[in-house]
């Protein structure tokens, strides 16, 4: 089996489109994880940088879009190809919105300190979520860098958990509101917040979903997962997928 | 999960028209086709590739026994069309050529007028008056897309259209005689994108009323115009599956590097 094209301009502008993609996914989750830290130690200054980065990862998405474009109109690609190409195109838009909301947190944060609001708030859970979201878009970029299926289906079990987490911590917010309605608005504050970690976990989720696609042509978007690793199993046992 | 299942090389799901089973055939010594076996569904488009030499030609030849023009080919196998073996030896070639019509990569037009192009094959299968020979022609010239470009010049040569009327002037012919099965080797190779389209609407069209087969080297012709697509390396059948399929995702690691480009 070749891995290469014909064409080494076909093979380079395939690679570039990568490895851009990887660029722009280092990004975000740096985003991702800076608007948390701008969280726990209440800093404007972290959250201000978390909504600078905001243009260059738009530049990217453009950039990376305009490459796809150009790859399709002259390259008219097939097969795996064409999949990797319309997936890099839906992981670019996931990742856009994923540092839609790292920067959503980002003004939140800003606003909270801004506005002098009470720090005695249940951040500790919120961390734990936000970190596992972010990890999940770290390995979804890995899964996609080594097109690796086990890895990818792992990531949308562990989405899970945090939609999980989200409604434990909304319960628990409720509770707080209930106890003393003075924290009404450092709660909501809050939730919104979870509600963005809850989105970025979703998004490395798609993300992960595109990885499967790419490699077995398969899409698991809206199907249960007990199918998706049935398959998996199915094709570990046929020695992998062609 | 179909799309991830290794599916045989053939099985499409419409009925064949034409049925290939442990096809082999030999130039000489050289064997060119091995152990072929598919099904050519009925009112399909249906096309082969794969590169040079891979014996796609070859087997669109012995479809209709056009290799008997030539000393030392030969096939042995089955060729079923509507289950009726054509290699058997009481078959009369005349006939299965009109009834599996072909059109080759350069226009072909006989020496002779636009109207006598068409006429000449009707003539040799059936006695038509003039009248109904004339409604025949027009018939054949308006099925190729073909009838206003020419109603007003029918007596003049075959040779003053262009390559791409030539061409449509060729499918004229064939479908003049009224065939089942068309089939087309690199019908498109020697013209320009417009004529290449035109013919590509009028396969699409064709489809309606014939089986249609197709051999080209255009990989993007092939997932326009075809309904199913068959893959050959060395002779071999290496997959044959839904069009839409083969170019989004073959199951065989071999057709994918075809299509993509990685053949090396």
């Amino acid at each position: 089996m070749s891995e290469k094209h014909l064409s080494s301009q076909f093979d380079s502008d395939l690679n570039s489109v990568s490895s851009q993609l990887m660029e722009m996914g280092g990004l975000v989750e740096t985003q991702i994880q800076r608007a948390m830290q701008a969280l726990a130690i209440f800093s404007v200054t972290l959250a201000d940088e978390v909504i600078q980065v905001e243009d260059r990862v738009d530049g990217m998405e453009v950039a990376i879009d305009r490459a796809l474009t150009s790859t399709v109109a002259r390259r008219q690609p097939a097969a795996r190809d064409l999949r990797l190409l319309l997936a890099v195109s839906k992981i670019t838009t996931n990742l856009e919105r994923a540092g839609d909301e790292a920067q959503k947190i980002a003004r939140k944060v800003k606003s909270i300190v801004e506005n002098g609001e009470a720090r005695d708030m249940p951040i500790g859970d919120l961390r734990l979520s936000a970190d596992l979201a972010s990890s999940l878009v770290r390995r979804s970029l890995d899964a996609f860098a080594r097109l690796d299926v086990a890895a990818a289906i792992s990531i949308v079990k562990e989405d899970d958990l945090i939609d999980r987490e989200f409604k434990g911590f909304t319960r628990k917010l409720i509770t707080y509101m209930v106890e003393d309605p003075r924290t009404i608005s450092e709660s909501l504050d809050l939730l919104f917040i979870a509600k963005a970690v809850e989105r970025i976990g979703d998004h490395a989720k798609n993300i992960a979903e595109y990885v499967i696609y790419i490699t077995w042509g398969m899409d698991v978007r809206h199907r249960p997962l007990a199918e998706v690793e049935a398959a998996l199993r199915e094709n570990q046992a046929d020695d992998g997928p062609s | 999960m179909t799309i991830m299942t290794d599916t045989p090389a053939s099985a499409p799901a419409s009925p064949p028209k034409m049925s290939v089973r442990n096809l082999d055939f030999h130039y000489g010594k050289f064997h060119a086709l091995k152990d072929i076996n598919l099904d050519i569904p009925g009112n399909q488009v249906t096309a082969f590739i794969g590169p040079s030499g891979c014996g796609k030609s070859t087997l669109l030849r012995a479809f209709n026994r056009m290799f008997e023009l030539y000393p030392d080919q030969r096939a042995t196998g089955e060729i079923l069309l509507d289950g009726e073996n054509l290699l058997t030896s009481k078959q009369d070639v005349a006939l299965i050529r009109a009834r599996i019509g072909m059109v080759f990569q350069k226009p072909t037009p006989f020496p002779m007028s636009i109207f006598d192009n068409i006429a000449f094959g009707v003539k040799l299968f059936e006695k038509l008056s003039q009248v109904d020979l004339e409604e025949r022609v027009e018939w054949a010239l308006k099925k190729a897309a073909l009838w206003d470009e020419v109603k007003e010049k029918l007596f003049q040569g075959g040779a003053s259209l262009s390559g791409g009327q030539q061409q449509r002037l060729c499918i004229a012919r064939c479908i003049a005689i009224r065939p089942e099965l068309l089939l087309f080797d690199e019908p498109c190779s020697a013209l320009d994108p417009i004529s290449t389209a035109r013919i590509e609407e009028l396969i699409a069209e064709l489809k309606k009323d014939y089986t249609v087969v197709i051999v080209t080297h255009n990989m993007q012709q092939a997932a326009r115009v075809s309904d199913y697509t068959a893959y050959m390396y060395l002779g071999d059948l290496v997959e044959f599956g839904e069009t839409e399929q083969m170019f989004f995702k073959p199951n065989r690691r071999e057709t994918e590097d075809y299509i993509t480009g990685r053949f090396g």
